[in-house]
């Protein structure tokens, strides 16, 4: 994508994510974190904000925490705050959210990026971190009248107190596309090191994208914030439309005025939600209710430990290792479901390239036609290897395995078992194919002229019209030693 | 009307010796509380047949011989600002009409566990934010020593209530001096323990870097006894200290030779104290010495300042603390709203009083913008300082000793109008909050009729030394033993 407008501007932009973190508890408290129960089903005294109900920090949450800044080149500080960021709302019980603002949990890091230079070549580019801080989610309040059943406006805090990590970008990223790889580059993360499951439409990955535009080399802009970008594609679009927006004022001669905008994904049209005069004032001090968070260098070592092999390593270790080409090394990358499906059906002894092959056509294919994903799929990596190690020995044709692709992906199950169930044996008895081969020679005599006369391409006529005879499962390389020898003859 | 109840010890031993029964005793608890409420206002509520049935499980517990702990089949009250199950709490304010909790305070959930009876809620200033009980939306209470006088604050409803004898021990909590005031005020022992020695789970917060939670009894050795029973680590609170708790009790040796008491020469200044307050503080101190202490004097610099970081500090936790109260989930809304901010603004404006209200303005302002600095951060800078001047005082001696008011028990009405006077009588408390150190206040002598107050400052979690010293002190004196006329 590029501006339309006015193409001496360079478009700056940095995004703030907040993606939930799939611990079993809330940040705060032992209630559950669950959608889809009644409303305040999981609404403890702390979550209600009842008189005298005190915060106590989830562990695990500060794990999950420390792991995604690692995972994120980050420093973590052995040291971190949490403050109370003040301000009423019916949906925030305590008239105060926990968050870290002063002393983040971590900062000063980075991720590399796809990035595309000016002539649309792809690069690495490094996108800055600027902080990484945990917080917590507030309630959902419901105004809809079918949903409650009753008039006015209803408040659910089954999601109040959910733990929630903020990631602050610098305004490294150029372009809304860029912005768009850096999202998919972060969720990625995030699931690979197994924190969150950065899921955009239910709501556990939102962002916020802060936007200016410069003169090429000049300082920096005033940059407007955009909310409310609930998709990918949203992101991308509604960063597209507000450059446009400031280009245009610029090209007047006008002023770019600070302010907050929300994303109307009806008409694809930001608007002003507030300038930075009516601000609100947060009020921020440190919450005398949690001692600040202390962490020792053994617990940061032990996130450590359990951090996965990320996404670069891996794919350079694909391409190393497996002699896999760098895009089917990247693909095959992208999500740790699918790397470590690769891995075991290499894992049990097939060639790593046929393996690539068959995931990144015919298995991908086969959940793409029935909108799953890797992680839902039946069909297990032994199971592949199974039909691939009987496809190598040519006990069953590519036609066949490709058959048997999909009713695996759909059901599972043991392909040797399937493959006599269904009578896909490859035929291994010339006896037929020779019976076969005459009555198609008998057939087209013709064409047999043609082949004795050099014609040799003839050759793959009459050998798809044996192997129609013989169902697809004779092995092509038996048909064809067979028909030229009786060819010759 | 029953008679004033007597210490716990003495109680102890008549239950044990089955001399009387937890139910008789909690009914004539609850008959003298009925009784003198007309005349002190010291509840907020009372709790009968609760009272009596918890008295009667202790009865039988006794009489199996399954004592929990010298406090079963006591009979107690709490302040109203610590929450009990099934329970109102109101902290004296109309924002709370209505609510009742569905779970209990760590320092409820201790006393029932150690079998005392809980037989009601005290009255206190509006959120604890007081010096008399005059900030009480159900009025204010009164000292049994001098009807027309304030029995001190926040905790005054829990100090009348032992001082005219309905129950032997009643918790208070403390943010600037709301538990030491008004035992002296009323003659009675006050104890703020060490900052997270008792769990604040359950007390509705006021300043949470300050409260704390701690006992009114009418001797230290009493004291001593309930703190065994209230303190200890909670792991639902995060300020709350993880160190065990020490047998207080078994502490009380009578024995102070030796014992360095540093008196702070900031305190015991002429200026702004009653001279007659100041003399009973002084014999207090010659008698310790006459009981085998020393003294020395100690210096705590950055004492003038105290009250200015206390009043920013404490403001700026509360007008977060109260935000709270939105009539959105519980307690008071108002009936006519026109649409949210407008639901705010009526419901905060109805359901809190004057002083609250001062206080979460001040407080915002505080926090605010371009201000946070200069105020609440240089508010922190000054707390760390006033840390430091104990740290160093306690280098030289093992406790302090001050006044704990600069005056008795003044005349309800007398600074309703002067809040900043008011904030005065806190001057000699709220640096032990500010500094996390346990600080108890026992009478001392009388001043134009009305109880001293003698206050004892201890080294973080000491609080053994400061309850030995102030028991020895009271084998030595009867001021402890003082009753007020009967109420009329």
């Amino acid at each position: 994508m590029s501006v339309q407008t006015n193409s001496s501007y360079e478009v700056v932009i940095g995004l703030e994510v907040h993606t939930q973190l799939r611990t079993e508890s809330k940040l705060f408290c032992g209630c559950q974190v669950r959608y889809g129960d009644d409303p305040n089903h999981h609404a403890c005294p702390v979550c209600l904000a009842l008189p005298g109900a005190l915060p106590v920090l989830n562990a695990r949450a500060v794990e999950f925490g420390v792991r995604t800044a690692l995972a994120m080149n980050c420093t973590v500080h052995s040291r971190s705050v949490f403050a109370r960021k003040n301000y009423f709302y019916p949906d925030l019980p305590k008239g105060y959210q926990i968050s870290q603002y002063e002393e983040p949990l971590a900062t000063n890091g980075w991720i590399e990026i796809d990035g595309e230079d000016a002539a649309g070549r792809s690069f690495a580019k490094r996108i800055g971190i600027t902080r990484i801080h945990m917080e917590e989610d507030a309630g959902k309040s419901i105004h809809d009248a079918a949903i409650t059943g009753r008039n006015g406006s209803h408040v659910d805090l089954n999601r109040a107190g959910v733990p929630l990590l903020e990631i602050v970008s610098e305004p490294d990223l150029r372009s809304p596309a860029e912005a768009g790889a850096y999202l998919r580059t972060l969720r990625q993360l995030l699931r690979y090191v197994d924190v969150s499951d950065a899921d955009m439409e239910k709501g556990h990955f939102r962002c916020d994208a802060n936007v200016s535009l410069r003169k090429k080399g000049g300082s920096l802009g005033i940059r407007n914030e955009i909310k409310n970008l609930n998709s990918f594609r949203y992101v991308e679009d509604a960063l597209q439309t507000e450059i446009e927006r400031q280009a245009r004022v610029l090209d007047d001669g006008g002023r770019i005025i600070q302010a907050t905008r929300l994303y109307d994904a009806a008409t694809g049209k930001t608007r002003v939600m507030r300038t930075k005069e009516n601000a609100d004032d947060y009020r921020y001090f440190p919450d005398p209710d949690l001692v600040p968070l202390a962490l020792e260098p053994a617990f940061v070592e032990r996130a450590r430990l359990t951090l996965p092999e990320l996404p670069e390593r891996r794919r350079i270790r694909f391409e190393s290792e497996h002699g896999l080409s760098a895009y089917d090394a990247r693909l095959l990358s992208v999500s740790r479901t699918l790397a470590d499906f690769f891995e075991a059906v290499v894992g049990a002894r097939v060639p790593a390239k046929l393996a690539a092959n068959w995931i990144l056509r015919d298995v991908l294919q086969a959940l793409k036609e029935r909108e799953q994903e890797i992680e839902e799929t039946k069909l297990a990596p032994g199971a592949l290897a199974a039909l691939l190690h009987l496809l190598e020995e040519g006990r069953i044709t590519a036609k066949s395995a490709r058959e048997l692709l999909p009713e695996l992906v759909e059901r599972g199950g043991d392909p040797a078992e399937l493959v006599s169930a269904r009578g896909l044996e490859a035929v291994s008895d010339s006896a037929q194919i020779e019976r076969a081969a005459d009555e198609v020679i008998a057939a087209h005599p013709e064409n047999a002229e043609r082949f004795r006369a050099g014609e040799e391409k003839i050759l793959n006529f009459l050998m798809g019209q044996v192997m129609k005879k013989t169902g697809g499962k004779a092995s092509p390389g038996v048909v064809r030693d067979i028909l030229a020898r009786k060819l010759k003859a | 009307m029953a008679g004033p109840l007597g210490t716990i010890s003495e109680l102890r031993a008549q239950l044990d010796g089955r001399k009387l029964s937890s139910r008789d005793l909690t009914d004539a608890a609850l008959a003298r509380a009925e009784a003198l409420e007309p005349a002190l206002h010291a509840f907020v509520g009372l709790r009968p047949e609760r009272a009596r049935a918890e008295a009667a499980e202790a009865d039988a517990r006794l009489a199996r011989g399954e004592r929990r702990s010298a406090l079963e089949g006591i009979p107690v009250a709490i302040k109203d600002n610590m929450v009990q199950a099934g329970e109102a709490t109101t902290c004296a304010s109309r924002i709370l009409a209505g609510f009742v909790s569905p779970y209990n305070a760590t320092a409820v959930t201790k006393l029932r566990q150690a079998g005392a009876v809980i037989i009601g809620r005290t009255n206190l200033d509006e959120f604890a934010m007081g010096s008399s009980t005059e900030n009480s939306a159900y009025g204010a209470s009164r000292n049994p020593w001098d009807l027309a006088r304030t029995p001190g604050g926040s905790s005054g409803g829990s100090a009348a209530a032992v001082a005219a004898g309905v129950v032997p021990l009643a918790l208070g909590s403390d943010t600037g001096g709301s538990i030491r005031q008004p035992a002296a005020c009323t003659g009675l022992a006050g104890i703020k323990p060490t900052y997270g020695r008792v769990s604040r789970y359950g007390l509705v917060a006021f300043a949470s870097s300050l409260d704390q939670i701690g006992a009114f009894t009418r001797s230290a050795a009493d004291s001593a006894t309930a703190l065994e029973v209230l303190c200890g680590h909670d792991p639902c609170d995060s300020t709350s200290l993880p160190e065990p708790v020490p047998q207080y009790t078994q502490r009380l040796s009578g024995e102070i030779s030796g014992l360095v008491i540093g008196l702070p020469r900031e305190y015991l200044v002429e200026e702004g104290v009653d001279p007659a307050v100041l003399a009973c503080v002084r014999e207090a101190v010659a008698e310790l010495e006459r009981c085998g202490a020393k003294t020395r004097e100690v210096s705590l610099p950055h004492t003038k300042y105290a009250i200015a970081t206390y009043y920013l500090i404490a403001t700026a936790e509360a007008s977060s603390n109260l935000a709270r109260y939105d009539g959105v989930r519980y307690g008071h809304r108002t009936a006519n709203a026109k649409d949210l901010g407008d639901m705010y603004r009526r419901t905060r404006s109805e359901g809190f009083g004057a002083e609250v209200k001062r206080r979460i303005l001040l407080g915002t302002y505080v926090l605010s913008a371009g201000y946070y600095d200069a105020y609440y951060r240089k508010a922190q800078q000054v707390r760390t300082l006033l840390r430091h001047d104990f740290e160093q005082a306690f280098a030289g001696c093992d406790l302090i000793a001050t006044p704990t008011a600069p005056e008795v028990a003044f005349r309800l009405g007398e600074k309703a109008s002067d809040p900043l006077r008011m904030y005065l009588s806190d001057v000699y408390t709220v640096s032990a909050n500010l500094a996390g150190i346990p600080g108890l206040s026992i009478p001392c002598g009388f001043a134009h009729g009305l109880p001293v107050g003698l206050q004892l400052l201890g080294k973080p979690l000491d609080e053994a030394t400061l309850l030995r010293t102030a028991d020895t002190y009271q084998r030595c004196t009867d001021w402890h033993t003082r009753r007020p006329p009967e109420p009329t």
